[in-house]
């Protein structure tokens, strides 16, 4: 087994136990990258020599025992729209395409605390505005199962760099399915914690009460592990929340036995791809052998989640984004009269086309006389999506559907059709509005052999039994695996 | 015979908070500073930094809030405020609308009816609410660009928005030395309008007397002094009266007082308002206001001016007018009140706070807020006179450097060899000398003429360089002539 086909966990096991030097995992992953970055594109800024020197100070420590952590020296990417002090932060966007940070986000600090390697900042939609990865400004990331196909979105970069072994594993923000969704159409897996578990601080904001950062990795160990280490709280962030639960790694239980799931039946409705659909049933039938409980019901309420979650998100984008004026940073416009010619340049040249449809249907939305009929009304939609989640766990510990409806769509068959490309996240989107963590694992390949994610969702504050059936169904494909293989 | 007129006043006041950090960062509201030294990615709206509320901002709004009788709101909320402009580095202020944390309070004050009589009315706080100041532009005329400051940016600031319950710009003046007097006491804030801790725009229309409904308004802004509220009001009374006579309208508009030209010109028209797409600011957590906490808050609360002004008047045995002084500030009030307690004479401390210290004050251009000197100094250095240590002279004299370097007078005395001297054996042979040097003067008193005897004391006071005790000094000539 080459370097490169470790996860984090036995990557870190093996630089711990000397078999492997911090120097020869980074050089690996250079390697690669520079072998297939050019097909597939997960990064916008990728710094060698950074990286380098990164692992010869790592190695020190940790040969000084001063680093013992289970991801002491492995090689990571961090979403574009984390702050990395020194580093440029673009968001994917032109805007920001000269921006260097001068305080790193809190979640990539405990990364480093952990003595991991930062490799490069990944591709993403501008600003997590899309569902491809292709409303970046720097050209779109390539599906590593097939790069005529988009990586999903917003964390395109991040998902496909794991799959494309350009990195370990991966940092990405979920506001709508930006982590779960990618992770899917990239066959990695990919967890968005209850909202307020991992710090904000640093993230650069697109829909504030919904964006949630989580890891991308290549199995559901390496996701117990990494969202260990960045789920702390942090002052700075006032939504973020104290929790005394976190020992995620604990939850890494081999057994289903006893816990109730419900498939809810509006999961399974028009438009879900037939392959999809029968691949999330027959994992769900897998675990059901397991000794878990698996029975349908209905959620209610689905069809209002997307127009809830894009009236929320964009208002909460267009003041977000305002702050983004050519005054203090990043890109102005080369000529200009006044500063209202100067504002009006600046935005219309550094956003691209979804970011400025989000802002002008977010400032719409908080319009003077339109705010109680839309925005108003999307936060109690808002409230009563929480309350159906909330039945739900009276009766279950896991609510189980796909991911996306299908799997990943070709390059360019989405930016023509942002509707279409809206109605492709909802079955993530709900999640968001009800802050709650979801995780997306691979469950198999369709007949055009790109892969199937398989979602589960968890009342807030239960990561742990996500991951613990998320284990045990990963478990459960890897011995089916062997034995066909 | 001509319309009469009334003028309808509600004024927004905008007082900045003495906290020692921003509102909503870590970082210094000191003022001055080398510019955007006291700042941070939160208040330069750096991408990625978020807001956390300092607490310290709440608990002075409450404050004033009780103080003013408001209602507190026990589940307040911020909002954004969006509009563009390079001062306000985030293109939104975090203000509060929707549920602001004071409501529905009145303040007290004094004025006169149509027949001159002292009268007590109440003028209506519609709400207060806490939000962030913005950052200054500088321009710079030779470079032809504009800078900016983000110093300011995030200086906690609360806005109390009074009813239109005013009538007369002496009511005003009137409203605002009340605000002003309750934040001291609170110790919310030095409210100075030169330096812009405390801002007022008026709102202003007028309308026939007898009239149940207001006419349109116009906000007047850039007021910086009681002064120019004065001539703005008046200017601004007068301006629309004429207009409706005129037979025009009054149109609602912004405008800007110029205390110059004593004259306001239009900023902008209501047609041009922007829309400010208020929304509550996600980053943010709604502020809960336990009972126990306004429990607190209450209990905190200073005793006021009137309040101390009667307690006074039965505890020490001083002029009223001296009373009505000392409680004018909070700061002149606390020393007076240590100082008695320290070295048990109020009215000797009354003395020196009315005389002395209001006569340096005075000279040095200075309100009563800015005195420095701790309170024991004072008491100490009036023991110190008791005693006979030093004379009143001397005591003048130590004063003046307390009052600008804050020392210790017994430090001081010691140091500089100030004690009087009193004993009759070392002062006897100066008397002697200034006896036998003076022969005129003694000839003149043996005469009769008692005014000799005073001269001869200054000649020995002189010697002695002021040390001397005076009542001795006269004894011993006494004796010896």
């Amino acid at each position: 087994m080459g370097i490169l086909d470790c996860t984090a966990v036995e990557l870190g096991k093996k630089i711990q136990a000397g078999e492997v030097s911090v120097r020869e995992a980074v050089e690996a992953v250079i390697e690669q990258i520079e072998q297939t970055e050019g097909t597939y594109h997960c990064y916008i800024t990728w710094d060698k020599e950074g990286a380098l020197r990164q692992a010869d100070l790592i190695q020190k420590k940790i040969d000084a025992k001063e680093l013992t952590g289970p991801l002491a020296g492995v090689p990571v990417a961090i979403k574009d729209n984390m702050t990395t002090e020194g580093m440029l932060t673009t968001c994917a966007s032109k805007i920001l395409g000269n921006f260097v940070p001068t305080y790193t986000a809190e979640a990539v600090r405990h990364l480093q605390e952990a003595g991991v390697v930062i490799i490069g900042k990944a591709n993403m939609d501008e600003f997590a505005m899309g569902s491809t990865t292709e409303t970046s400004a720097y050209g779109a990331t390539k599906n590593p199962w097939n790069p005529e196909h988009v990586p999903g979105g917003s964390s395109g970069g991040s998902a496909a760099a794991v799959a494309a072994k350009e990195c370990f594993f991966a940092l990405g923000s979920d506001t709508g399915g930006s982590i779960r969704q990618p992770a899917a159409f990239c066959g990695v897996v990919g967890l968005k914690p209850t909202y307020g578990t991992v710090s904000r601080y640093g993230l650069i904001a697109y829909g504030s009460s919904l964006d949630q950062i989580g890891p991308l990795c290549k199995d559901v160990t390496d996701t117990a592990v990494v969202l260990e280490t960045i789920a702390k709280a942090d002052e700075k962030d006032s939504t973020s929340i104290l929790r005394n639960d976190t020992n995620f790694t604990e939850a890494l239980i081999e057994d289903v036995a006893g816990i109730k799931i419900g498939i809810p039946r509006d999961y399974f409705g028009e438009g879900l791809d037939p392959e999809v659909s029968a691949a999330v049933k027959k994992a769900a039938e897998e675990l059901r052998e397991r000794g878990a409980i698996v029975e349908e019901f209905d959620l209610s309420l689905v069809d209002y989640a997307i127009p809830a979650y894009y009236t929320i998100a964009d208002a909460e984008a267009s003041s977000n984004l305002e702050r983004f004026d050519g005054i203090k940073y990043g890109y102005r416009t080369a000529e200009y009269e006044g500063l209202h010619n100067m504002y009006k340049k600046t935005r219309s040249e550094g956003f691209g086309e979804e970011v400025k449809r989000r802002i002008m249907l977010g400032s719409f939305v908080l319009s003077s006389g339109y705010y109680d009929a839309y925005y108003l009304k999307a936060l109690k939609v808002k409230a009563l999506i929480k309350q159906a989640f909330d039945d739900a766990f009276e009766k279950y510990d896991i609510i189980l559907g796909p991911v996306a409806p299908t799997t990943a769509p070709k390059l360019g068959a989405s930016l023509s059709d942002p509707l279409k490309m809206y109605l492709g996240d909802i079955y993530t989107i709900s999640v968001n509005l009800a802050g709650l963590p979801g995780i997306s694992v691979p469950c198999g390949v369709d007949s055009k052999g790109l892969p199937i994610g398989l979602q589960m969702i968890a009342d807030c504050f239960n990561e742990n039994v996500l991951i613990q059936a998320a284990y045990t169904y990963e478990k459960i494909r890897e011995q089916l695996q062997e034995r066909q293989g | 015979m001509a319309k009469e007129y009334e003028t309808v006043i509600g004024l927004e006041v905008h007082v900045e908070l003495a906290t020692k950090t921003k509102i909503f960062c870590g970082c210094s509201t000191r003022f001055g500073g080398e510019p955007n030294t006291h700042t941070c990615p939160v208040c330069t709206g750096m991408p990625g930094s978020l807001p956390v509320l300092n607490k310290q901002v709440v608990e002075y709004a409450a404050a004033v809030g009780l103080a003013t009788n408001c209602d507190i709101t026990r589940h307040c909320k911020f909002d954004r405020k969006n509009y563009f402009y390079p001062d306000n580095p985030q293109n939104y202020q975090i203000s509060q609308l929707y549920l602001p944390i004071c409501r529905n309070g009145y303040v007290e004050i004094e004025t006169k009816d149509a027949d001159q009589n002292a009268v007590t009315k109440k003028v209506g706080i519609h709400e207060i609410h806490m939000e962030e100041d913005a950052g200054k532009l500088v321009h710079d005329e030779w470079g032809d660009c504009s800078l900016v400051d983000y110093n300011r940016s995030g200086v906690p600031l609360i806005e109390i928005v009074s009813e239109p319950d005013m009538r007369s710009a002496d009511e005003v003046i009137a409203y605002l030395e009340k605000l002003r007097m309750i934040i001291q006491y609170l110790g919310a804030s030095d409210c100075k309008l030169q330096e812009g801790s405390m801002r007022a725009d008026v709102n202003l229309s007028v309308r026939e007397v007898g009239s149940e409904q207001f006419g349109t308004r116009t906000e007047m802004k850039n007021l910086n002094s009681f002064t120019s509220i004065t001539h703005a009001i008046e200017g601004e009374k007068n301006r629309q009266i004429d207009l409706l006579e005129a037979g025009e309208k009054v149109v609602q508009e912004t405008r800007r007082w110029d205390d110059v030209k004593m004259e306001s010109y239009a900023m902008r028209s209501k047609e041009d308002a922007q829309d400010y797409r208020y929304f509550p600011d996600p980053d943010l957590i709604p502020v809960e206001i336990s009972e126990e906490w306004l429990d607190e808050l209450r209990a905190k609360q200073p005793e006021f001016r009137p309040e101390k002004i009667e307690r006074y008047k039965k505890e020490y045995d001083i002029p009223e007018y001296d009373i009505e002084i000392i409680t004018g500030t909070k700061r002149m009030a606390d020393i007076f009140e240590e100082a008695a307690a320290l070295c048990g004479q109020p009215k000797k401390v009354s003395n020196w706070l009315m005389v002395e210290t209001m006569r340096l004050l005075k000279e040095n251009n200075m309100d009563a807020d800015q005195i420095r000197f701790a309170p024991e100094h004072l008491a100490k250095l009036i023991q110190l006179v008791d005693q006979k240590v030093i004379n009143q002279t001397t005591a003048k004299e130590i004063f003046e450097v307390i009052f600008a370097e804050d020392i210790d007078p017994e430090r001081y005395v010691e140091e500089h060899g100030l004690k009087q001297v009193s004993d009759e054996g070392a002062l006897h042979k100066t008397v002697e000398e200034v006896i036998a040097a003076n022969p005129q003067s003694v000839a003149d008193y043996r005469a009769g003429k008692e005014k000799a005897l005073g001269f001869l004391v200054g000649q020995t006071m002189k010697i002695m360089k002021g040390k001397a005790d005076p009542a001795t000094v006269n004894k011993l000539l006494k004796d010896l002539l």
